[in-house]
């Protein structure tokens, strides 16, 4: 399921237009995961506030957005490009890798939600196959 | 049996007396069939399926399409017995269909995101927080029969 040129241009393409929204956008994803999925507030029991509008929800979400527009920029190698992080994930993290894929979910109806007539059944694929490949080399380094 | 919010069962009602069944019905199992291509394994008598534009005109997959949503109608009308009103859809996926449940995830995940795109900023976290539920209770009602 690798990336084809075309799904990696569309995956920059909507990047694009997302990157300045970064912050609004992980915050919406990640406030939407949390809400759905509540086995995932399990990771932050350290946090004052899991509502949507929370400071430590919102710093997350961006982080979270920029370490994905990191990986947009080394979508040609992702498991080197994202070693430190797999390793972050893997030794101090340790979020179960089947938390990727709520996340992924979430990103893309959020992305529905910001575009939708241009969020397409291809670039839903494109961008899913992304987000595939990203938890692959963030699971890399588990074991 | 699962317990239901009266916002929950509000916010499932108003979603489903709003929708367009042939319109969300017909782009979330095409969505499906592109997004998720192996799921194209149960379309064999479908006709034409070679690409996204040849599944989005297909009329056979629309029509299927639409069938499939008015299918979680039951549902709607008995959000209090979810598990027994699909037991003989169930069974007929299991051993008539030779369906794989993950399946059910996946289009319940691409209709999801159909929904997403048509509500826009409506579809609030509550509203996708009670939309999921209700869709992972017919997933795993649907599962249910397997042997």
């Amino acid at each position: 399921m690798s990336l084809t040129p075309k799904d990696k241009a569309t995956v920059k393409l909507f990047w694009g237009r997302m990157s300045g929204k970064a912050e609004l956008i992980g915050a919406d994803a990640l406030s939407r995961m949390l809400a759905v999925y509540p086995q995932t507030k399990t990771y932050f029991s350290h946090w004052k506030s899991l509502s949507p509008g929370s400071p430590d929800v919102k710093k997350h979400g961006k982080t979270i957005m920029m370490g994905i527009g990191d990986a947009v920029t080394k979508m040609d190698d992702l498991e080197r490009g994202l070693l430190t992080l797999s390793e972050l994930h893997a030794f101090k993290l340790r979020v179960d890798p089947t938390n990727f894929k709520l996340l992924s979910l979430n990103i893309l109806v959020v992305m529905a939600i910001m575009f939708p007539d241009d969020f397409t059944p291809m670039a839903h694929l494109a961008v899913d196959k992304f987000l595939c490949a990203l938890a692959l080399a963030l699971s890399e380094k588990y074991r | 049996m699962v317990e239901w919010t009266d916002n929950e069962r509000a916010i499932i009602n108003s979603i489903f007396s709003n929708l367009d069944y042939e319109e969300i019905g017909r782009k979330s199992l095409c969505r499906c069939l592109i997004v998720y291509p192996w799921t194209q394994r149960y379309f064999g008598g479908f006709g034409n399926l070679y690409n996204a534009e040849t599944i989005l005109c297909n009329p056979l997959i629309a029509a299927h399409g639409t069938k499939i949503l008015h299918g979680l109608d039951r549902a709607l009308k008995n959000m209090d017995d979810i598990k027994n009103t699909y037991a003989e859809l169930s069974l007929l996926h299991s051993d008539k269909l030779h369906v794989d449940p993950d399946n059910f995830r996946l289009l319940a995940d691409c209709l999801t995101v159909v929904i997403a795109a048509k509500m826009g900023p409506a579809f609030t976290v509550d509203t996708q927080v009670a939309w999921q539920k209700f869709l992972s209770v017919v997933v795993s009602a649907l599962g249910r029969q397997y042997h």
